[in-house]
């Protein structure tokens, strides 16, 4: 049996109501909310997210990851690598970047369905648009990242892979040059049209292949826009088509067969048929039936509760962040770019958050040490991995003055259960909300890029709720 | 492990120092050669007298070239030296030492920096590359950690450690509105202090030292031949330095209301010179007043105040320029900027005038004539938690 062994979805923590658009410069928009990746979020660090609560969830660990999207952090450098890193795989896992369309990512998932051994299938993806436009309002920010085996009695098929179907198309629906912040769309009718005949074949060759009637399967629809993907669910026949997340999420392109998929599986009982419908250049349909242990399955962080989580974000703001506005920095100096020899010496720290402990004290460094804090001994440490470790604020700050691609810097010192202390950065945080004795847990994030070097690490922020 | 400290076995003869301003019409050449040559005519030798120099800069230029070249020193041993924001104060210490030794007769401090050429605010540090994961705060968001711990730990209200924040301010203020080598020289009100922008934490403008350029130069030589430059030298009772091992940013125990280093730099400074109660012994000290509340945990760890008793001290007047113990009287960092190579030795300038009865009498401390001997200088480097500290004890009498 072969199929899906986890899953986990990240939703950034920031919600652009769409009111706000038209509001602000009067055009676009339009009623919901999206989400919006923070400044220090891109792809890779979504992904690393996504991929953190998918493994958090079960002991399968995977022998290749494939890591796509249609916004690389990296061109020609590989991403996928940083996600290894900071998921603190072996060196013989694979990691592989997919080419930077939407398909990439269900072409990824079906590659890893289709193939042996155990795929961490790693998802991300940031929408933007030019201000005002319908992909701006309609698009959101998302990690979704499938775990992909034939399962063992420890980390079992939670959905078993029927089989599917592909209907591969050229035409032009969505387009944009590498670089480009916006995508751009030759005529909505012309692809919808296009798309339902594609899924109709796709949908048919695949109820065939499994030997399934249409009408007991559950189907997530997962399309360049909410119209298109209600157009293609209308088609289908299934006995039940699952909300596609886009008033709340916004429409995810790459991140969203994953997101949808893990929606699917959290509604799904023991038995139940399930098909993954993703238009993109074509339809890709793939069908699956939960099974037994998919009742014993906790996901690390529903997609429910990624949904309801989250705070408002100013819609200047998020033009900011997506360098739609310039906004004035403090009068400091930008910082250097890393140094590629001094980061892949410490990858263990900078990547994968790894410290040392003494091993005859128990004392916790970050950064890792060589020499004990009494100065005794050398070289008499232990790796002590801190990126799952939650820990608690002993003082804080806000630094107004410092740089930062989005002032002010919350800051403060966490000491970590089971020892370590760190001074960090706090993200997805406003000061206000900060208070001595307050939990922290650990995330992935670009602190800033420097001659085109992203400068990735790791910041706090509060854990809720 | 042994300090024995050099207790009076090396004098000041001589100083200099210039006016510390946002100095956009001199270069760092002179600022160098205008504080070198009121230090030579202070203790009337000439360049050629001195024979070896210690110059500290902290990123103003490297080598002794830096400052050989523009003072056209001949053939002279000339080291440059770097420690943090303790620069000029380090300086000091190894040429004192260096005559000590006996290797050198007359030995030569110049400490100078030129922050303001570089368009930025504050103090930056040169870009050391790194794998990226070191903090980007300044300084005035790490010090201001300390004003939430220091406030839970003893149970001090916001609005009273605002108010001792701001006493602290406008003390230094006051003092120096009386001093012109300071860059600032107006009195601050306590309402101007409480009212200006916020920098860090609950830091404001006023809480912090603002950036300025300038130099200060000293002579030193051995004790016994003090007499022959100047009739009132200054005798270095202690110096002591710590450079800490950064354990307060990794280790848990540490809980930000004290500077550790700083601790064990006072105390083997009181060894060194045989001070038993500081508070009583101290006539006026020179603090490293970088932010209010630095100057608030300082009172603690040089053993002036109890511990967290300071800040009832700070709000008694015991620190002001008219208190029992008065603390940075030229008005500080704060009135004069923090040129990083000069600040340490700016602080025992104003030793040197106050010791030997120079200082202007609007801002002469009344303790040295009640009979207390001693002036303290402290200077510090690096943040709460990872940090260098210098204390010097300075007194007019020998023995």
């Amino acid at each position: 049996m072969r199929g899906i062994l986890s899953w986990g979805v990240y939703l950034p923590y920031r919600r652009l109501d769409r009111s706000q658009i038209s509001a602000f410069i009067g055009q676009g928009g339009g009623k919901g909310t999206r989400t919006v990746a923070s400044f220090d979020e891109d792809t890779t660090t979504m992904a690393v997210e996504a991929s953190r609560l998918a493994l958090r969830a079960v002991a399968g660990r995977p022998d290749t990851v494939l890591f796509a999207t249609t916004a690389p952090a990296y061109a020609d450098k590989t991403n996928a690598t940083a996600v290894h890193a900071a998921l603190r795989l072996d060196p013989s896992v694979a990691a592989l970047d997919l080419g930077a369309s939407t398909r990439s990512a269900v072409g990824g998932l079906r590659l890893a369905l289709q193939g042996t051994g155990t795929t961490l299938v790693a998802t991300a993806d940031l929408r933007t648009g030019r201000a005002g436009s319908a992909d701006e309002a309609a698009g959101g920010d998302a990690g979704a990242a499938l775990l992909v085996g034939d399962g063992n009695d420890t980390t079992p098929v939670l959905a078993e892979y029927l089989g599917g179907a592909a209907c591969t198309a050229e035409f032009v629906d969505r387009w944009r040059a590498p670089g480009d912040v916006r995508s751009k769309v030759w005529d909505d009718k012309f692809s919808e049209l296009t798309y339902v005949d594609l899924a109709r074949n796709a949908w048919a060759e695949a109820l065939a292949t499994v030997g399934v009637a249409a009408d007991q399967i559950t189907v997530a629809v997962a399309a360049p826009t909410t119209r298109i993907g209600k157009a293609v669910a209308g088609k289908l026949g299934a006995t039940a088509i699952i909300g596609d997340l886009t008033d709340t999420v916004g429409a995810t392109g790459a991140a969203q067969p994953g997101l949808l998929l893990a929606a699917l599986l959290e509604q799904a009982e023991p038995g139940q048929a399930l098909a993954l419908v993703v238009a993109g250049d074509g339809v890709e349909v793939l069908v699956f039936r939960a099974t037994d242990a998919l009742a014993s399955f906790t996901p690390t962080r529903s997609v429910a509760d990624g949904v309801t989580g989250g705070a408002p974000l100013a819609y200047g703001r998020f033009l900011s962040w997506r360098g739609m506005i310039d906004i004035e920095p403090p009068r400091r100096p930008e910082p250097a770019r890393p140094s590629g020899t001094a980061a892949a010496r410490s990858a263990d720290w900078k990547f994968g958050f790894v410290g040392s402990r003494d091993t005859e004290t128990g004392t916790v460094f970050m950064p890792p040490s060589r020499v004990s804090m009494d100065g005794e001994r050398t070289d008499q440490m232990e790796p002590v991995p801190m990126a799952d470790v939650e820990g608690t604020i002993a003082t804080f700050t806000v630094d107004r003055i410092a740089y930062s691609p989005s002032p002010p810097i919350v800051f403060a010192v966490v000491d970590f259960d089971g020892g370590g202390r760190l001074p960090i950065e706090l993200t997805d945080t406003d000061f206000d909300e900060v208070e001595i004795g307050q939990r922290v847990e650990m995330t992935f994030r670009r602190l800033f890029t420097a001659d085109g070097i992203h400068n990735y690490f790791w910041k706090g922020r509060l854990v809720r709720g | 492990m042994a300090s024995h400290g050099i207790r009076d076995r090396v004098a000041i003869v001589g100083m200099g120092c210039t006016k510390f301003i946002e100095n956009w019409g001199l270069g760092l050449d002179d600022l160098m050669i205008d504080a070198a040559n009121e230090a030579y005519a202070s203790a009337g030798v000439t360049k050629h007298d001195v024979d070896a120099y210690w110059f500290g800069t902290a990123q103003s230029g490297m080598s002794g070239i830096t400052l050989a070249r523009p003072l056209q020193l001949q053939n002279k041993p000339v080291t440059r030296v770097e420690n943090y924001c303790a620069t000029g104060s380090e300086a000091l210490r190894q040429a004192a030492y260096a005559v000590a030794s006996g290797a050198y007769d007359l030995c030569m401090v110049v400490g100078a920096e030129k922050v303001k050429d570089t368009g930025y605010q504050g103090l930056n540090a040169f870009p050391i590359p790194s794998d990226g994961t070191g903090r980007t705060l300044t300084a005035a968001a790490m010090f201001s950690m300390i004003v939430p711990a220091y406030g839970n730990k003893y149970g001090v209200d916001d609005d009273t450690m605002r108010s001792v924040l701001t006493h602290i301010a406008a003390k230094n203020h006051y003092n120096g509105a009386r001093n012109p080598r300071a860059q600032f020289r107006k009195e601050i009100s306590a309402e101007q202090i409480e009212r200006a922008p916020k920098m860090a934490g609950t830091l404001g403008v006023f809480d912090c030292a603002g950036v300025a350029d300038g130099a200060a130069a000293a002579i030193v030589c051995r004790a016994e031949d003090a007499h022959r430059y100047t009739d009132s030298p200054v005798y270095v009772k202690a110096l002591s330095f710590v450079a800490g091992n950064g354990s307060g940013l990794i280790d848990p125990s540490y809980d930000y209301t004290t500077f550790p280093e700083i601790v064990a730099c006072a105390a083997d400074a009181y060894a060194q010179a045989g001070v038993k109660d500081a508070r009583a012994e101290v006539a006026l000290a020179e603090v490293h007043d970088c932010f209010t509340p630095t100057e608030l945990v300082l009172m603690e760890d040089l053993q002036f105040s109890e511990r967290g008793t300071a800040w009832r001290d700070v709000l008694d007047g015991v620190f002001d320029l008219d208190g029992e113990l008065p603390v940075n009287p030229d008005g500080g960092l704060k009135s004069f900027g923090h040129p990083v190579g000069a600040s340490g030795l700016r602080m025992m300038f104003e030793a040197w005038l106050q010791l030997r009865g120079e200082a202007p009498e609007e801002r002469t401390v009344a303790s040295l004539a009640a009979g207390r001997k001693l002036a303290l200088t402290h200077n510090l480097g690096g943040y709460p938690g990872e940090m260098v500290s210098f204390v010097s004890l300075l007194g007019a009498d020998p023995g």
